[in-house]
């Protein structure tokens, strides 16, 4: 379907605003700080005018707290923050994995831990948007690297999130957030948007985690249709329970619905892999610098290739392991002190892995990247 | 044009700087018909202290959005020009305000001295559009986007009420780059 496309130059936490817009975002509930703060001063001036619900709530566990609400009642739901919110948030985060309740987080990471640098990128968060809040529960995160991408992964991130009834994240650094691109904002319709499915047969017979379902239905609250919710482990009913088959089934059915369409949630790039003796594994602002460094590096005759993950959780094991197996060194630069390296050991075992690693507010500069494909050539 | 045309605008925070690296960005993407890339860096306070913007300008893709080797650059504060000034190329060009820069870095590259925001406060009374007078300057001194795509994106982004102050102030930018560059 051609559309009209308008272009327009953005900011990166502006295109994220433009993206949950074309989603369908209807409610933001959030509490404001650098350097993710322009998401919610522009859902601020929009979604008013779109007849959508803006709120600054008292802190960082209300503004989950009211996302979460928002979306039990129908709506789609964002928040926005910076590392010191996510940790806030991490609670009611575990709440909506249990429950399965559909919502959007962003995070523009910035210096930590702690209050930490607001004003600098970092990408040392990225292990807590894993492991952040407690117990076994599913993640998905996207880690886009572009202005245009932050617009593109937004709206796909409702998707999943209505799609798979889970909280899904948006990862990006203070790079990202506050750099400007030029975007092309294309006509409502041309990039899909999911809505939830709806609960169909009688009232009386709704059953909110019915599991005869791979992702039951989600019925709106006050809708017509009564239903109990909890964080305890539940029934189909939602009431809770101590049946320990329940308990176990459930466990692993909110896990299930991430792992058995890892097919569907996984989003890679692989630049000038295909004969790629030195591989770059980098995600978000720090994967342009290793795109610039891998162009310089073949300009040099070194067969370099940038690995990049786009969804960052689930981890992209399968094509890793099949890009890492023609390898001879994999380089791994982070704004954190080696976090996704971790992985990357754990899904290739690969004999030749570096990190390079920086935590001092400034971003992973090239010449950095250049001199450790050189010396592992 | 190489594949990166890289600017640096620096001075203190309140000056404007990060606004006049999104006016030129947006006049080479929305007005001209490049691509390119705005990026900042600034400290937790909002005035005050060292402040910069960088805008990155190509005919094709930009990865890296950060300046590795500078063309141009602006100083508008002593810090800034001391802080900032290592990544000017050795062709490459250095506009400094000379009321306020007398330290004046060394390097292979060109500097350009001139009194930008006695000028704006002089001429036009109000030295809040020294940012938009440095950018007329560093357009007529880089030659890579065109003036009237420069004046369509500052126009585009001021209220009606100062139109006619941002222009004034764009064409002094532009006659004055223009006469530096004569004499240079």
């Amino acid at each position: 379907m051609a559309g009209k496309t308008v272009r327009r130059l953005l900011q990166g936490n502006e295109a994220c605003a433009e993206g949950a817009l074309y989603a369908g975002c209807n409610f933001f509930g959030g509490y404001p700080i650098t350097p993710s703060t322009e998401i919610a001063e522009t859902l601020s001036r929009e979604l008013p005018k779109r007849g959508g619900k803006w709120i600054q709530m008292e802190d960082e566990i209300a503004s989950i707290a009211s996302i979460v609400g928002a979306s039990i009642a129908g709506a789609k739901a964002l928040t926005a923050t910076s590392g010191p919110g996510l940790s806030l948030k991490q609670e009611v985060l575990g709440y909506a994995c249990l429950t399965e309740i559909p919502c959007v987080l962003i995070n523009v990471m910035r210096g930590g831990p702690s209050t930490g640098y607001p004003t600098g990128p970092s990408q040392a968060d990225i292990m807590q948007a894993k492991w952040g809040t407690h117990g076994d529960h599913p993640v998905i995160t996207l880690t886009p690297s572009t202005v245009p991408e932050i617009f593109t992964e937004t709206i796909r991130a409702f998707n999943l999130a209505e799609k798979y009834r889970t909280p899904v994240f948006v990862f990006y650094d203070e790079i990202l957030g506050h750099m400007r691109e030029a975007v092309e904002l294309p006509e409502q319709g041309v990039i899909e948007v999911v809505d939830r499915a709806k609960p169909e047969g009688k009232p009386e017979d709704y059953n909110p985690y019915d599991t005869s379902y791979e992702v039951a239905p989600l019925a709106p609250f006050g809708k017509g249709r009564r239903f109990h919710i909890t964080g305890l482990n539940h029934n189909d009913d939602g009431f809770p329970t101590n049946d320990s088959t329940k308990i176990d089934e459930g466990n692993r059915r909110i896990m299930a619905k991430i792992d058995n369409n890892v097919s569907d949630i996984e989003s890679t790039e692989e630049y000038l892999m295909d004969d790629a003796e030195v591989i770059v594994f980098a995600f978000g602002s720090t994967a342009r610098s290793a795109r610039f460094a891998v162009n310089r590096a073949r300009e040099k005759g070194i067969k370099a290739g940038l690995f990049r993950p786009i969804t960052m959780w689930p981890f992209p094991e399968k094509a890793l392991k099949k890009a890492a197996d023609k390898a001879k060194s994999i380089i791994v630069p982070e704004m954190n002190l080696g976090q996704t390296i971790l992985e990357v050991e754990r899904v290739t075992g690969h004999g030749t892995i570096v990190g390079l690693q920086r935590v001092d507010g400034e971003p992973i500069h090239p010449t950095e990247i250049i001199e450790l494909i050189e010396k592992h050539s | 044009m190489s594949d990166r045309y890289e600017l640096r605008f620096s001075g203190s925070g309140g000056q404007g700087m990060i606004l006049a690296g999104i006016v030129m960005t947006e006049a080479a993407t929305i007005y001209d018909d490049k691509i390119a890339v705005q990026s900042q860096s600034y400290g937790p306070e909002s005035r005050g202290g060292a402040s910069k913007a960088e805008v990155i300008i190509s005919d094709g893709p930009i990865d890296y959005p950060k300046a590795t080797a500078i063309d141009c650059m602006l100083a508008l504060t002593q810090e800034a020009a001391t802080k900032y000034h290592k990544d000017i190329k050795d062709d490459g060009i250095l506009l400094v305000d000379s009321d306020e820069v007398k330290d004046i870095p060394t390097g292979k590259f060109t500097v350009y001295k001139f009194p930008i925001i006695e000028t704006a406060r002089k001429e036009l009374g109000k030295e809040i559009v020294a940012n938009i007078i440095s950018l007329g300057m560093i357009t007529a001194l880089i030659g890579v986007i065109k003036e009237s795509a420069v004046e369509e994106a500052v126009l585009s982004r001021v209220p009606a009420a100062f139109k006619d102050l941002n222009k004034k102030a764009l064409q002094i930018g532009f006659e004055k780059a223009k006469e530096l560059k004569a004499n240079a």
